[in-house]
């Protein structure tokens, strides 16, 4: 028997907007039923994958595969009748829901378009099933979306991002807009959901600690590449890449005490940009770390404890550098 | 002066407010009938203080964020008082408010693409705001745009400055909006979740952005985030806000080690603390849902989902009282508050 095949693969994904590299050479695979978590700086390109998934791009070069089909050259309307069973979550709400429609039209407008018959009862039903599910009470159904908070909103497009049953979700920062309490909830949703239904999840976030109890794998972008790939344990226990190290250390914690104590981990403040990427490595302007070697060479992805790491600093035998070490008064500079 | 000030229960601010907010109210007319958002919102601001504000999603943090410069829709019924160094904003006419906007009191907003005009440079945009309040020439606008837009963290600035907003990621969209927000020198500064899209690495760059700010302008900063680690970081004094109501007011580390509400408590316990949820755990959830505010007027808004509550908590909405020791100027609106460190969640009692 062949194996299933798996729900996403990225090739060597490229995206170029005219000028700016937003993404440029991304290769990741999610297996059936799992989630990864894209992490990465704003503007790393985070978005842009995603994107390129649901074909709102037509990416440059490399390939997109979901569940072993090519969709690279597919329109966006031909990939929606091929896979119904892909759904984003937009990291913007108020810019994706549609701002004549009701809540409760936009939550079941996936059914719509699937060309599903229910009667009205049914419909309001399920309405206010899928909004229970988010957290969301019934009546919200009749509110139109500007007439609700930002978290609400953010709940509201992922209600109808499962309303479908999907088997890939592209999530885009689905809970950054959300208080803890709120956040919890949906993060606890999601992986409930997840292990019902098993649909495969790309993660897409800022915010490491969102994912640590979420995500199968961790992938680190930066600046249109992948940084860093492993497992979460691999990253939360045994980070190798600066700049995965960095995003930990900086992470503040809740607790004034202790978070006004602890030494900052100030990245350089000169971030590079996605129209003229540094040579070499492309964390080197920010990096604490750089070396001669680091603006002349590209570094090579090197395999580290399952996943990979592209830095001249990780060696295949696990030598990992340690941005702390660098000390804050060269960090800082 | 040896006499320790006893606070009274409205006013906790250390010196005289440069903003205060009183008993404000704010309710909307809908399809669905009259939706009760903020009820009797008391704060202030201090000079230089930042006051940082949290509360569950849909609380009414950004309604009471917007109405402090009359930014809410028609729909919008406001009471109460917002005062500007004395002088009342709520009922003043939009000219005058408009004056008040972008140059006394500036927005960050918390979705930057709707805030931003998809139409216009973003150095227009901000060189739009200097020209208007400070008179400058477009010339002049458009070099000191490209000054505040490299002040806050923007690569290429030089280039930037004629992108429009959709060229720019969430993350750069932020940073400009705050540069247009700092253009003038603001003497209050309301920022709505301003590091809600950015990477923790640039976050901490950003809230260095904003302390300099205070530092160095003396800029009151009213900071919204549901981050309670953004919080831990900057603010001086915190606002809990739940339901519409303030819940609880205290001095940062004051609030952390001893939250007194049950909901404060709840929020502090389902933070994600890195290490802790390995794949295993699940993270702490506050059960039940947010009650819709119209329906229960006389009654404490939390009763339903706080595990203390009892029938008193269900008859009349507990006032916003000193709590613990008189001189840490807590304040929190319960019945039953707690009076044990921050274990006690509620999940923790039984
Ligand atoms: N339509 C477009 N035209 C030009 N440039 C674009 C376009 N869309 C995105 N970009 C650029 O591509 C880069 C990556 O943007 P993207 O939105 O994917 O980043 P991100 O990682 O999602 O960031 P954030 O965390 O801020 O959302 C940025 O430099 C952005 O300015
Ligand atoms: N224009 C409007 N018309 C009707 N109701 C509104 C309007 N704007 C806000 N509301 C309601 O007012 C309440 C408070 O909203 P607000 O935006 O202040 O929440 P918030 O605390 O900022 O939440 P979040 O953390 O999700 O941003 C919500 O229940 C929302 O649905
Ligand atoms: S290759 Fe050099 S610049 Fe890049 S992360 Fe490693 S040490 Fe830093
Ligand atoms: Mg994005
Ligand atoms: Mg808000």
């Amino acid at each position: 028997m062949t194996p299933q095949p798996n729900a996403l693969e990225l090739e060597d994904l490229v995206m170029h907007f005219g000028p700016v590299r937003a993404v440029d050479g991304v290769s990741l695979t999610i297996p059936r039923g799992r989630v990864t978590a894209l992490v990465g700086e704003s503007g790393s390109g985070k978005s842009t994958v995603g994107r390129c998934v649901v074909r709102l791009e037509k990416p440059t070069a490399g390939a997109v595969r979901i569940a072993g089909t090519d969709v690279t050259h597919l329109s966006r309307r031909q990939l929606r009748r091929h896979r119904s069973d892909v759904s984003i979550v937009f990291q913007d709400p108020a810019g994706s829901l549609d701002p004549r429609m009701l809540v409760g039209e936009i939550v079941a407008e996936p059914l719509r378009l699937s060309g599903r018959r229910m009667s009205r009862r049914d419909r309001e039903a399920r309405i206010a099933t899928e909004l229970g599910k988010v957290g969301l009470r019934a009546e919200v159904a009749r509110r139109y979306p500007h007439e609700l908070s930002g978290g609400q909103r953010q709940r509201v497009s992922i209600a109808r991002a499962l309303i479908s049953g999907p088997k890939l979700l592209i999530a885009d920062e689905p809970t950054s807009a959300l208080d803890v309490s709120v956040q919890a909830s949906v993060l606890n949703l999601l992986a409930d959901l997840q292990r019902d239904i098993g649909f495969a999840c790309l993660f897409i976030t800022h915010d490491l600690s969102a994912v640590e109890y979420l995500a199968d794998d961790i992938a680190v972008m930066y600046l249109g590449q992948l940084v860093e790939k492993g497992s979460r344990e691999q990253i939360f226990t045994r980070p190798a890449h600066p700049y995965t190290q960095a995003l930990l250390a900086a992470a503040p914690v809740a607790d004034p005490i202790r978070q006004r104590q602890r030494q900052p981990v100030l990245l350089g403040d000169d971030l590079p940009s996605a129209l003229d990427p540094p040579s070499g490595c492309r964390f080197r302007t920010r990096c604490p770390l750089a070396f001669d070697r680091c603006a002349a060479e590209v570094p090579a992805q090197v395999a580290v404890g399952g996943g990979m790491a592209a830095c001249h600093l990780v060696q295949p035998d696990g030598t990992r550098p340690d941005v702390r070490a660098a000390g804050t008064s060269e960090v800082l500079s | 002066m040896t006499t320790v000030e006893r606070a009274d229960t409205a006013s906790s601010a250390v010196g005289t407010p440069v903003l205060a907010v009183r008993d404000l109210s704010v309710s909307f007319t809908t399809e669905g009938g009259t939706v009760s958002a903020v009820d009797r919102v008391s704060l202030e601001l201090a000079p230089g203080e930042i006051v940082g504000m949290v509360g569950e999603s849909g609380c009414g943090k950004s309604v009471t964020a917007m109405s402090i410069a009359g930014l809410l829709p028609d729909s919008a019924r406001i009471s109460g008082s917002v005062r500007l160094e004395g002088t009342e904003l709520v009922g003043t006419r939009e000219p005058v408010l408009r004056r008040v906007r972008g140059k006394e009191i500036a927005y960050i907003f918390q979705e930057p693409m709707t805030s931003l005009n998809p139409v216009l440079t973003v150095g227009r945009q901000i060189g739009e705001v200097l020209r208007v309040h400070e008179r400058m020439s477009r010339r002049a606008a458009r070099a000191r745009a490209v000054e505040l837009l490299s002040l806050v963290g923007i690569p290429s600035a030089g280039k930037r400055v004629d992108n429009y907003p959709h060229q720019l990621s969430g993350g750069m969209r932020q940073r400009v909006m705050i540069a247009m927000a700092v253009a003038c020198g603001p003497k209050v500064l309301v920022a709505d979740e301003p590091t809600t899209a950015l990477d923790v690495t640039v976050q901490a760059g950003i809230l260095q952005v904003l302390r300099d700010l205070r530092d160095r302008l003396g800029t009151a900063i009213l900071i919204i985030t549901h981050d309670l680690g953004v919080i831990a970081d900057i603010a001086d004094r915190v606002v809990v806000m739940y339901a519409g109501r303030v819940v609880e007011r205290a001095p940062v580390t004051d609030l952390f080690a001893h939250p007194h509400h049950r909901y404060t408590a709840g929020l502090l316990s389902a933070s994600p603390t890195p290490g802790v949820h390995a794949g295993t755990q699940r993270l702490q959830e506050i059960p039940g849902l947010v009650p819709v505010l119209s329906t229960q007027p006389d009654a404490c808004t939390f009763a339903d989902r706080c595990p203390a509550a009892d029938a008193t908590c269900r008859e009349s909405a507990p006032p916003l009282a000193a709590v613990g020791a008189a001189v840490t100027h807590h304040l929190a609106a319960c019945w039953h508050p707690c009076p044990a460190p921050r274990t006690e969640s509620p999940e923790a009692t039984p």
